[in-house]
């Protein structure tokens, strides 16, 4: 295979199985066989460093706050401020899991871990910010490993029991939410459960809650410890048992790998008979490896089918991936970490605050005129500080108003431009437009579109100005919002 | 040089032999500027974000619950702007009270819908989407309608326009989306870059998502092309004065919009800040009043302007607030609440149904008896003359609003 068609396809895999790369990381990859790459990405996400924010000991979510405002022992005006500080280590949170995903190594595990958290979608309850980190630490230990232990140790976090209501699910006074969310959006999908199966599997998950201090507990005294009858069989079933139920059924691991092949590999809508045979055949695969996630995510990077033209370009970037990927590719650091948080708003991707249990609906849902025309101005926002005319809304959330109201006005960011240009040190001025464009596009520049990026670079007066404007320039294509 | 032979030039400059394309002959076509709605009419929706505490805004002041539960921010007595025996206004509101004797006010209270969520954003995603409380939609009403209702080439974002920098789900459909704008200067100052209005004659089709990018841009482009077009030929009297914050800005703009003949049918509008868990009387107090300074000079100017007949106001908010005030002079989220029709040659109706019952509650929260989705079915048939069926996925019993 020509280099050119090689580089490409590496291009494509940074781009899915990770947030991009360096040219530096293409180039290198180019020596080696495409396997031996996949290999590699693997064997870099082998290991996980946990977040760390927030200090358990120290953690006062709003609940304990208003406890001692009422003890006493604080008055309201602080109790604004300690609702704020929470809010800003989940802020801080976000950021800290954002440098991870545009660190590199293990950038695998990052995305998986970022669809597993549109998978799990969870978003704070009043405003604690250990149960999300947690939470987070949790889905990114689990990323790579078996769905079941995800699907269990996710369930049990404090903040997702928090977030679909299962502290109200008790004997006699069943909640439904959890239950419910459980088959729907984490192993089923609508339509493969009756309403009589979620009432039961209720009854069942009844005394399944936490500690304040982020501990799960079974509580035995709120539990409903009759029999259940849940997909038609009978006993005095515990959480632990529809978990299992969930995941003996084949569907999930249709459910899951229809959702995975969607985000991966092609975008939108599979429903021609091909991609539905494969999505049939990989869902055997994983059901029969004991859902095992790498496994199945090698079988993906692996094949034929992956690369094929008609995936490639298909996937719109979500608001996060756009981000750590622009960041990634040009070694680039916020001086201050507030616009980060901003672009994700404006953009309408804030991680820790999907927009509902359902996760980001993702695909075109992310692009608007708005939208659109923000991202095309990102790279001058990020990368020459121009002004940024655009403001979020606010989301009503008391809350988090104080969050939203700062860092809009301009970028300052460090770029590591040395190692960058160093790059294309060996490429002729002839090419270096395309060149680009190959690193960072996963289409070929159309002759009207080169000369357009061109033109915008036709002041440069140095070699390093020109690979800069013309970065920027392709960064600002509709093309380079898809992977 | 003017902004035609500009954009000519720069269509020359940028890509070479590009033309003008077919889409700006279409938008320059006189239909374009016509009204989508059968019947010519207008709605602006006004969106507080927060959930507004509704019973601070219609107080039902003669009712002692009401005053027992809030012992230091209920509104007194003699302060409250009354409307019937019953319930009046929140006295910061008092400039609506003569749009109510004008009979251009209809009150609509205990507004909510079944299982009512109380977070702001599912709450707010369920208003926008008008999806049941356990169902999650990924477009919204406006949008829908913005499928349903425009056809052929009076298919355009424009027709549907949120006055804001970015665009609300209530206002993406399933095939086309609305536009967002918070002036029509500065849209199409974003769009008039060399490489944003060279892309924009682009048609490339690689694939599916290379295309919709494509498709948006150009949509985008023309679209502020269209609206500025508008707005520049013909600039709103300067008759009115509107208050110079947030509010009052942007519903500044959709006049300017509206009496430009623009050929929109619904506007967007939102603002912030009612989410009042802590000290709320001040805040509320100047939130409302910048709500009725904004809304009674809207009124105002599409009066001088001839249009109030066509112009229906709507507002509303994610959920109410509890009917129990919390240890913090504040209030926390609740559930029903009221919503406002202003204008659009409505039969004015006052208040329309019955006062919030303060003795039958629900966790100590309000219970619903309108569902907001029937007030959406029934603007959208009677009003917009619509097929509410087609946008809201199933019939809703019609009020008697039109």
């Amino acid at each position: 295979m020509d280099t050119k068609r090689k580089q490409a396809q590496l291009r494509y895999l940074y781009s899915r199985a990770a947030f991009g790369a360096t040219p530096a990381e293409l180039h290198r990859a180019t020596e080696k066989p495409l396997r031996k790459t996949i290999r590699q990405l693997f064997h870099d996400s082998a290991s996980v460093d946990d977040l760390l924010i927030v200090k358990p000991a120290e953690n006062q979510p709003r609940q304990a706050l208003r406890q001692l405002v009422r003890d006493g022992q604080l008055d309201k005006e602080m109790l604004k401020e300690r609702i704020r500080l929470n809010t800003q280590q989940i802020r801080d949170l976000n950021l800290l899991w954002l440098d991870r995903m545009v660190a590199g190594p293990g950038a695998l595990r990052e995305k998986m871990a970022l669809f597993w958290h549109g998978h799990f979608a969870c978003r704070p309850s009043g405003q604690n910010a250990l149960f999300m980190q947690q939470y987070v630490n949790t889905i990114r230990r689990n990323a790579l490993g078996k769905f079941g232990d995800l699907l269990m140790s996710v369930s049990k976090e404090p903040a997702m029991l928090q977030f679909l209501n299962n502290q109200q699910n008790k004997k006699n006074a069943p909640n439904e939410n959890f239950a419910r969310e459980v088959m729907e959006l984490f192993t089923l999908g609508r339509g493969n459960y009756t309403e009589h199966d979620i009432k039961e599997a209720a009854r069942a998950f009844t005394g399944w809650q936490y500690t304040p201090d982020g501990k799960f507990v079974f509580r035995e005294r709120v539990h409903d410890a009759e029999n259940k009858t849940i997909f038609g069989k009978t006993g005095p079933f515990v959480g632990e048992d529809v978990i299992a139920m969930l995941l003996e059924n084949r569907q999930t691991a249709r459910f899951v790998v229809g959702k995975v092949y969607r985000y991966f590999v092609a975008d939108g809508s599979v429903d021609d008979r091909e991609t539905s045979r494969r999505i049939e055949e990989l869902a055997g695969q994983f059901y029969k490896s004991g859902y095992d996630i790498t496994d199945l995510m090698e079988t993906i990077f692996n094949a034929d089918w992956f690369y094929e033209p008609r995936n490639v370009g298909a996937h719109i970037k979500s608001p996060v991936e756009l981000l750590a990927g622009m960041r990634h590719t040009l070694g680039i650091t916020f001086d201050q970490p507030q616009p980060q948080i901003f672009v994700q708003r404006t953009l309408g991707q804030t991680l820790f605050y999907p927009p509902n249990v359902a996760g980001w609906p993702g695909g075109r849902n992310w692009i608007d005129s708005s939208s659109l025309l923000f991202r095309m101005q990102l790279p001058a926002y990020v990368l020459k500080a121009a002004d940024v005319p655009v403001r979020p809304k606010e989301d009503g959330d008391v809350n988090t108003e104080s969050l939203a109201r700062k860092g809009n006005a301009s970028f300052h960011t460090t770029v590591d431009w040395a190692a960058y240009e160093q790059a294309f040190a060996n490429t002729d001025d002839l090419t270096l437009t395309n060149a680009i464009a190959e690193v960072l596009l996963p289409l070929p520049l159309r002759p009207d579109q080169r000369t357009l990026i061109d033109n915008q670079a036709a002041s440069a007066t140095t070699r390093s100005e020109r690979i800069r404007s013309l970065t920027a320039s392709i960064m600002s294509l509709p093309e380079y919002q898809l992977s | 040089m003017n902004r035609r032979d500009f954009l000519f030039q720069s269509a020359l400059t940028t890509a070479g032999s590009l033309l003008i394309p077919n889409f700006l002959k279409a938008y320059e076509l006189s239909a374009m500027g016509q009204p989508v709605a059968p019947s010519g009419k207008i709605l602006v929706i006004v969106q507080l974000s927060g959930g507004n505490d509704g019973l601070n805004t219609v107080v039902p002041y003669r009712n002692d619950i009401y005053y027992r539960e809030r012992p230091t921010i209920a509104i007194p007595t003699d302060k409250v702007v009354p409307l019937t025996d019953e319930i009046g206004l929140h006295p910061a509101m008092h400039p609506l009270r003569a749009l109510y004797d004008d009979g251009l006010l209809t009150v609509i209270n205990n507004v909510g819908y079944p299982n009512p969520d109380r977070s702001h954003f599912r709450s707010m995603d369920i208003w926008q989407t008008g999806s049941d409380a356990n169902q999650y939609k990924t477009s919204g009403w406006v949008g829908r309608y913005l499928d349903a209702a425009c056809t052929g080439t009076a298919r355009q974002p424009f027709r549907t326009i949120e006055v804001d920098d970015t665009l609300s789900l209530a206002m993406k459909g399933e095939s086309l989306n609305g536009i967002a704008l918070l002036d029509p200067k500065k849209l199409y100052k974003q769009t008039r870059s060399k490489l944003v209005t060279g892309l924009s004659h682009e048609h490339p089709d690689d694939n599916q998502s290379v295309a919709y990018l494509y498709k948006t841009l150009a949509e985008t482009v023309s679209t502020a092309d269209y609206v500025f077009d508008k707005t520049a030929q013909k600039p709103s009297s300067a008759g009115t004065t509107y208050p110079n914050h947030e509010l009052g800005n942007r519903l500044h703009t959709v006049s300017q919009l509206i009496q430009s003949g623009m050929g929109t049918s619904v506007y967007y509008v939102s603002i912030s800040g009612f989410d009042t868990h802590i000290n709320q009387p001040g805040q509320q107090a100047r939130l409302l009043g910048q709500y009725a300074e904004a809304v009674s000079a809207f009124m105002t100017d599409l009066k001088a302007a001839g249009r109030q007949n066509d112009v229906l106001l709507m507002t509303f908010s994610e959920f109410g607030r509890r009917v129990k005030q919390n240890a913090s002079n504040g209030t926390d989220h609740g559930t029903a609440s009221n919503v406002f029709l202003l204008g659009g040659g409505l039969p004015g109706r006052g208040v329309l149904n019955e006062a919030p019952n303060l003795s039958n509650l629900t966790d100590g929260d309000l219970n619903y008896t309108v569902d907001f989705r029937q007030i959406y079915a029934t603007l959208l048939r009677d009003y917009l003359g619509a097929d509410d069926m087609a946008v809201l996925g199933r019939s809703f019993e019609p009020l008697k609003l039109v």
